[in-house]
């Protein structure tokens, strides 16, 4: 009975040391200032790539619904390849780069929770853009976000399980990470960058081809974004049709079970591919792509 | 017993200049073709995001000329990912691994190392970008108005000479940076894809925000470019292509004139402040 406290102690503090760890790497190369700004040109550049496209068609016509459906929906996304990169590209960072992860395998430590630790930093940063990006559309752009009308409740819920699901999701491509050789490419952005596409982010699912669309309907990231436009604006995400046959409830169940889904896969997979790598010596591998 | 064979002849000047070009080059190629998940990825993931963005266009109902807009940009974009993550961080990888060194006691000549790895990347980059032109134009039946064949290959030309000696300036400035090496070239990329309209005419920018983003070859090369194969790029061109033409082969002859003397600058204070072989991770 001794052994549960333990346990719970390894875990937690593996969480918030590779958590600390990781928020050092991510920032001390350089000045807080300049770190921060670098936080912030990346997003916003990339939200203001969206809007121009908006602008130069519509011309300027922020006041659509349209306009607030891909806004909301591309500067919520910035989590997606955050976190799944955060999880996953810890492995090659550690193993190939620092050289560490040998070092961390044989300390008494929590390898799930030292990655999910490790992709804290970038959650953060990915706050900052998604902050940023937000207020950015608000200030100056109409967009329709009155705070006094935000379902607070129901946003909190939907980001706190979109995140674990994520991480849950980063946890299967750091198992996969663990077998395979350092690529040029970063297999969290990959995949992010894969499912921008299918998830409905900035555009309805309506506009996909039919045959494509059934990917987005599998994809729990799809209902994670949709959740995230009720909640803070009711009335834009009830302008498409996609979802309009689900409640709110039946979003979150959706989403729970799907995460939850992800939960059990991702510690099969993780153990499967960690048993995989121990066997194979691929560990202390360098593989120096 | 040697595993190479004895070196019979030595070269020396242009010879030794154009064997390293060429030796420097071969591994971009070569290495391309044997890891071929690589050019999976490299073609399959710049279309997503070609398909991401030809679908926004198509969900607020823009023109199809925009759509061939998207595909062109994101096929370009290939390039810029190469000079900015091949060209212009590789000195610094190359350090990172301690080949720089190497480099740097051989009789090679550095400018000759740089341009090799720009002809090879160049190739290799030129490929993918084919295949995204290809590729994207089927799937989403753009169609082109080419108007100047000649002006065409001049224009692309030109972009990639300016856009290469812009990656080897570049490449011996990285040299001296450490860990911000990474950071800086994950920051050039989404602001500049925004400043040099990748995805939209650039000149929307508005006349000094877009004449700013030219010294960035793409931006002229991809604006002259969709001028010279969209029916109605013409009237949303920034600059008359003649102009852009022009104003390109400044570019070019600056930034490849400049590369030269800023990597013989910067090798110099790099031996001297001792930084060739720092690893500081």
């Amino acid at each position: 009975m001794k052994g549960a406290p333990m346990q719970k102690s390894v875990n937690l503090r593996s969480f918030l040391t590779a958590s600390w760890l990781g928020w050092q790497i991510e920032s001390n190369w350089t000045d807080p200032f300049l770190f921060a700004t670098y936080s912030i040109i990346k997003p916003v550049a990339g939200a203001a790539i969206l809007v121009l496209m908006y602008s130069i068609v519509t011309q300027g016509n922020f006041d659509s619904p349209v306009f607030a459906y891909l806004y909301l929906g591309n500067a919520f996304y910035q989590y997606v390849p955050a976190v799944l990169t955060g999880v996953s590209w810890t492995i090659i960072d550690d193993r190939e780069h620092y050289r560490t992860l040998k070092y961390i395998y044989t300390a008494p430590v929590n390898i799930p929770f030292y990655l999910f630790g490790r992709a804290v930093a970038k959650f953060i940063v990915g706050t900052f853009g998604v902050v940023i990006t937000i207020a950015a559309g608000v200030l100056f752009l109409n967009v329709p976000l009155d705070w006094s009308r935000v379902d607070w409740p129901l946003f909190l819920v939907a980001l706190f399980l979109g995140v674990l699901m994520l991480a849950l999701s980063g946890l299967i491509l750091a198992g996969i990470t663990l077998m395979t050789a350092r690529h040029s490419y970063y297999i969290g952005d990959v995949v992010a960058g894969g499912l921008f596409l299918f998830t409905g982010a900035i555009f309805p699912l309506e506009v996909l081809p039919n045959w494509l669309r059934p990917i987005g309907y599998l994809l729990p990231i799809t209902y994670w974004l949709e959740l995230i436009r009720r909640s803070l604006v009711g009335a834009v995400a009830e302008a498409f049709p996609t979802f309009t046959a689900l409640s709110n409830g039946d979003l979150l169940l959706i989403l729970a079970a799907s995460s939850l889904v992800f939960g059990i896969a991702s510690i099969f997979i993780f153990r499967y591919c960690d048993h995989q790598a121990r066997e194979r010596g691929l560990i202390d591998q360098t593989t120096n792509y | 017993m040697s595993l190479f064979p004895p070196i019979e002849k030595k070269r020396s000047g242009w010879q030794l200049f154009l064997m390293t070009v060429v030796g420097r080059s071969y591994p971009r190629v070569v290495g391309m073709q044997r890891e071929r998940s690589w050019m999976f990825f490299d073609v399959f993931l710049p279309l997503l995001s070609v398909a991401a963005y030809v679908f926004v266009y198509r969900a607020i109902g823009a023109p199809e000329d925009y759509v061939g807009f998207v595909v062109v940009g994101g096929a370009m974009t290939a390039f810029w990912m190469n000079v900015l993550w091949s060209m212009s961080s590789q000195l610094y990888w190359e350090k990172e691994q301690g080949n720089l060194a190497l480099y740097i006691i051989s009789p090679a000549p550095m400018m000759a190392i740089l341009l090799g790895m720009a002809v090879g990347g160049l190739f290799a980059t030129l490929l993918r970008a084919i295949a995204i032109i290809a590729v994207g134009s089927l799937i989403f039946n753009v169609t082109y108005a080419v108007s100047s064949f000649w002006q065409l290959i001049a224009v692309f030309s030109l972009s990639m000479v300016a856009l290469y000696g812009l990656g080897m300036m570049s490449a011996s400035i990285f040299l001296l940076l450490s860990r911000e090496a990474w950071h800086l070239a994950n920051l050039a990329m989404e602001p500049v894809y925004l400043v040099s309209g990748m995805y939209f005419p650039v000149k929307n920018l508005g006349f000094w925000a877009a004449a700013a983003a030219s010294v960035i070859p793409l931006t002229l090369g991809l604006d002259a470019m969709r001028q010279l194969v969209f029916a109605s790029g013409p009237t949303l061109g920034f600059l008359s292509v003649e102009t852009e033409i022009g104003i390109l082969v400044i570019l070019s002859v600056t930034f490849v004139t400049a590369a030269r003397y800023l990597l013989a600058y910067v090798e110099r204070l790099a031996v001297r402040e001792g930084r060739l072989t720092e690893n500081r991770r």
